[in-house]
């Protein structure tokens, strides 16, 4: 009862931020709200017994990521966005059809839910286990990972360097 | 309990939410930040699944989308501001051409 309780609570705080992200028209408001559904994320993956990922969600994605976008909303100093008209035919159309496929999803959902359900702490998930999978079974993926943002983070310094200072050590070199 | 069900319907809730925010936000910034939530959605089902099937690699592979994440916003944002020096903008209105 109390998982549902807290189910019920941090996934109405989601779907508010996630609401508020597209509502809000400033940047910063959207990024703020972004941060709260990152965080009341990571408690449900605290419910369904994964501490290993809430916590990496809280320091990557309310972390880092998320210091990342305001950085660079404060950066090139986004103002209020502009809003324009969107197409009448898709208003007619596309929300119907949008909040009648949603409704058809979580019928079919509820349907076969049946007894499957998910408690706290009912599945393995020591460190010693996910270190298992992630540096034996996972070991080259998670190699080519180190690989891959290696590559990301030269590729954002030379994207981000401005040409002349691109074009000064190239010379130089 | 909580059913698997309702995790898969936040899940699809905030994903829609993520969907529509890319389609009728004009901010370029709050289009990528729609692309973090449709990730967030996805990795949501990626953990409920994991739990329903008392298997970790569902973890592992949320890990894995977050470095994958982690990497897009370092290059995206990157690329933000590559396009703001050139054209002074960030509405994707007027970003209408590929050259830099």
């Amino acid at each position: 009862m109390l998982h549902l309780i807290l189910f019920l609570v941090f996934g109405a705080i989601c779907v508010a931020g996630a609401v508020n992200l597209l509502v809000q028209t400033h940047p910063i408001n959207s990024a703020l709200s972004l941060i709260a559904v990152m965080g009341s994320l990571a408690v449900e993956y605290l419910l369904l017994g994964a501490e290993f990922v809430a916590v990496v969600q809280v320091i990557i994605y309310a972390g880092a990521i998320m210091v990342l976008f305001v950085f660079v909303i404060m950066l090139l100093n986004a103002g209020i966005e502009e809003r324009t008209k969107g197409s009448r035919v898709a208003l007619l159309v596309g929300v119907p059809g949008v909040v009648l496929g949603s409704l058809l999803g979580a019928w079919v959902l509820l349907q076969h839910s049946g007894a499957s359900s998910v408690s706290l702490g009912a599945m393995p998930g020591p460190p010693k286990e996910i270190a298992q999978l992630l540096f034996h079974d996972f070991l080259l993926p998670f190699e080519v990972t180190s690989i891959l943002v290696l590559i990301a983070i030269m590729g954002a310094v030379v994207l981000a360097a401005r040409p002349e200072s691109v074009h000064v050590t190239k010379k130089e070199g | 309990m909580v059913p698997l069900s309702y995790y898969l319907i936040l899940s699809g809730i905030l994903f829609t939410c993520g969907v529509t925010g890319f389609l009728i936000k004009r901010n370029i910034i709050t289009i990528f930040m729609s692309i973090e939530l449709m990730l967030n959605g996805v990795n949501l089902s990626f953990v409920a699944f994991a739990a329903q099937w008392h298997t970790l690699s569902g973890q592992i592979f949320v890990f894995f989308v977050m470095v994958v994440a982690a990497a897009e916003a370092a290059v995206g944002l990157a690329i933000i501001i590559a396009v703001f020096r050139t054209s002074e903008t960030l509405n994707v209105d007027h970003i209408n051409l590929l050259k830099l």
